[in-house]
């Protein structure tokens, strides 16, 4: 995903003179293209992500594009304070990219992991927080900022991971989900880099005769919020899935909404890591295991909640 | 001020056991990085000198103290190094070398950045570069107000010199008079993505210290010698002391030193081979 959002930003700086790329030392060479045809547009901010969120805002305040990149755990959790201050209250026009989000960095322990990322920044006004599941919606999302420049955060996961829809989203919108799938039984809601394993889990239900319908709803805030009346009219059984905490999160969104609904027939079930740090050394795809969010630990889950077929 | 350099023959004899151990870490470091596939060879490699002669002949820690109120601390800040740290740990006895086996892999005790919940002898969490020196600082000052006499000592990368905590950690201790807290810059002129001086603008890094209110030394780091002679400096000083310590990134192996490209890269089973040979050893 990281490789689709540097050549994105690449792509639009040399249309648009007002972009500017602040990078928190790191993405070695993955800015090379970029600062190749734009140099005067790049500043390597260094280890030093709460100055270079602020600066941000004060580079928007001036009518620049500023482009805010780093791993997330550290943009988001070092820079609290002035992504809600000079970002959100000032509605500032800042797209804020957490690069490794959820746990992208598993090996590297906790310091590294961004499972509460979501809650924190869906909670402060003026900011729309956009979770891609594949290298098209990173593509599509940032395009989408510079359509219509608000304060933004977006999400994305790290390298190698292999696109989910068949082509380009043209259509996207932020706060429009997407229908990759049309089933009656369960729906099956995605946010951000789960999506592919939400897309086999779909599948396996099917060939166990549980028929689903798969959503990738990438915009956290604004959520889709019409779609989810839809959903929940259509289906029996609704369940969000994120690589995040339970907690404040995707399925949070949608329990929040769901609560203040009056006539839903379908009933909730948000699945998400548990509320702790992981302690558990190993790779992403163990780390998955772990907090059975791998495709059989999805599975489990699931059926267990709509019981026997 | 810069530290003195003579008896260059004496120090050879009197550090020979010293560089024995840390070719010995060294080959470790290499080696681990090379059979778990991670990342920061060029970080680990450039404080190994520092590392050895703390825990050899400085730090008051030991495993059968490791809970000890009146222990030194050590808190590596920069903890992407952590393989050096594991490296002199297990060496000194806190843990088995058995552990390496499975480093960083699934269900090791050993992940690839500090935990206070894995193996003895790691104090605090790190790899969010920019918090350590700010841990010992808290440490420093419960020293003080509990009367329990003991050093802390925090080893920061010159890129956690970019962070506001560092210096905000920098601007507090001497006003608390935190003459056990000794901080050591890794200033080996590399961050993640280019030189360190040219991110931003950390020269004159002592003088930045002393106008902060510290004592400070600049020392050639991969010299024990003068690690030696700053650290007993360190010791008598009347305020937080920092030293400089300027080293090499890669230290150790010709074709990885002041090549930042072996922050990311990873060595092949032959470059580990001939980084064995260039040590001078055969096993571990
Ligand atoms: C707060 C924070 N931001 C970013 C990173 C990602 N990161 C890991 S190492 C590194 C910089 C490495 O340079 P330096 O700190 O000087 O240490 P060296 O490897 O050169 O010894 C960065 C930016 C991090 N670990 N923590």
């Amino acid at each position: 995903m990281r490789n689709a959002f540097a050549d994105e930003i690449t792509q639009i700086a040399k249309d648009d003179p007002s972009v500017v790329l602040l990078s928190g030392d790191i993405g070695n060479r993955l800015f090379d293209n970029y600062k190749e045809s734009n140099p005067e547009r790049f500043v390597n901010c260094g280890v030093a992500e709460a100055n270079m969120v602020t600066m941000g805002s004060g580079l928007a305040m001036t009518g620049m594009k500023p482009v805010v990149y780093t791993i997330a755990s550290f943009l988001i959790y070092r820079a609290f304070e002035q992504i809600r201050v000079d970002v959100s209250y000032h509605d500032a026009a800042v797209l804020l990219v957490g690069v490794g989000g959820g746990l992208s960095y598993a090996s590297n322990g906790s310091t590294h992991h961004s499972l509460e990322d979501i809650a924190l920044m869906r909670s402060l006004p003026n900011m729309q927080v956009i979770c891609a599941g594949d290298p098209l919606e990173v593509r599509a999302a940032t395009k989408a900022f510079f359509k219509n420049p608000k304060p933004t955060y977006l999400r994305i996961g790290k390298k190698g991971e292999a696109p989910v829809h068949g082509k380009a989203l043209d259509e996207f919108e932020v706060g429009k989900s997407i229908c990759l799938k049309r089933g009656e039984s369960v729906a099956l809601l995605a946010t951000g880099n789960i999506l592919p394993n939400c897309s086999s889990v779909s599948d396996e239900l099917e060939e166990r005769g549980i028929s689903s319908s798969l959503y990738s709803f990438h915009s956290v805030k604004p959520l889709d919020e019409k779609c989810l009346e839809q959903i929940f009219i259509e289906h029996e059984y609704v369940v969000t899935v994120e690589e995040h905490s339970r907690k404040g999160g995707f399925g949070s969104a949608v329990a929040e909404w769901f609560s203040s609904q009056a006539k839903t027939k379908a009933r909730l079930f948000t699945i998400g890591t548990p509320d702790q740090f992981l302690l558990y050394t190993g790779n992403q795809e163990s780390a998955r295991k772990v907090c059975r969010l791998d495709k059989a630990g999805l599975l489990e889950q699931i059926t267990h909640f709509i019981g026997p077929a | 001020m810069i530290a003195s350099t003579d008896h260059p023959q004496k120090t050879e004899r009197e550090f020979e056991p010293l560089l024995a151990v840390a070719a010995r870490i060294r080959g470790r470091i290499i080696q681990l990085s090379h059979q778990a596939r991670t990342p920061h060879l060029g970080s680990s490699l450039s404080f190994v000198e520092l590392l050895v002669y703390l825990y050899w002949n400085f730090l008051e820690i030991s495993p059968s103290q490791v809970k000890s109120p009146d222990r030194d601390r050590f808190i590596l800040s920069k903890g992407h190094g952590i393989t050096t740290l594991y490296a002199v740990l297990a060496e000194r006895g806190f843990f088995s070398p058995e552990l390496f086996e499975g480093y960083a892999q699934e269900g090791s005790p050993l992940p690839e950045h500090p935990s206070p919940h894995c193996v003895p002898g790691i104090e605090a969490a790190t790899g969010s570069l920019g918090h350590g020196l700010s841990i010992s600082t808290g440490i420093a000052l419960a020293s003080k107000m509990n009367g329990i006499p003991f050093s802390v000592v925090s080893l920061l990368s010159d890129g956690e010199c970019n962070e506001g905590s560092t210096w905000e950690a920098a601007l507090l201790a001497p006003v608390h008079k935190l003459n056990n807290l000794i901080a050591i810059v890794d200033f080996n002129k590399w961050q993640a993505t280019g030189r360190s001086t040219e991110v931003t603008a950390l020269e004159p890094l002592e003088e930045k210290f002393e106008a902060f209110g510290w004592n400070s030394l600049r020392i050639d780091g991969h010299d024990f010698r003068q690690i030696k002679s700053a650290l007993e400096t360190a010791k008598d000083s009347d305020k937080p002391f920092a030293i400089i310590a300027d080293t090499i990134k890669g230290k150790g192996i010709k074709t990885m030193e002041d090549d930042n490209n072996w922050h990311y890269r990873i060595p092949t089973k032959e470059e580990v081979d001939s980084a064995f040979a260039e040590l001078g050893i055969e096993s571990l």
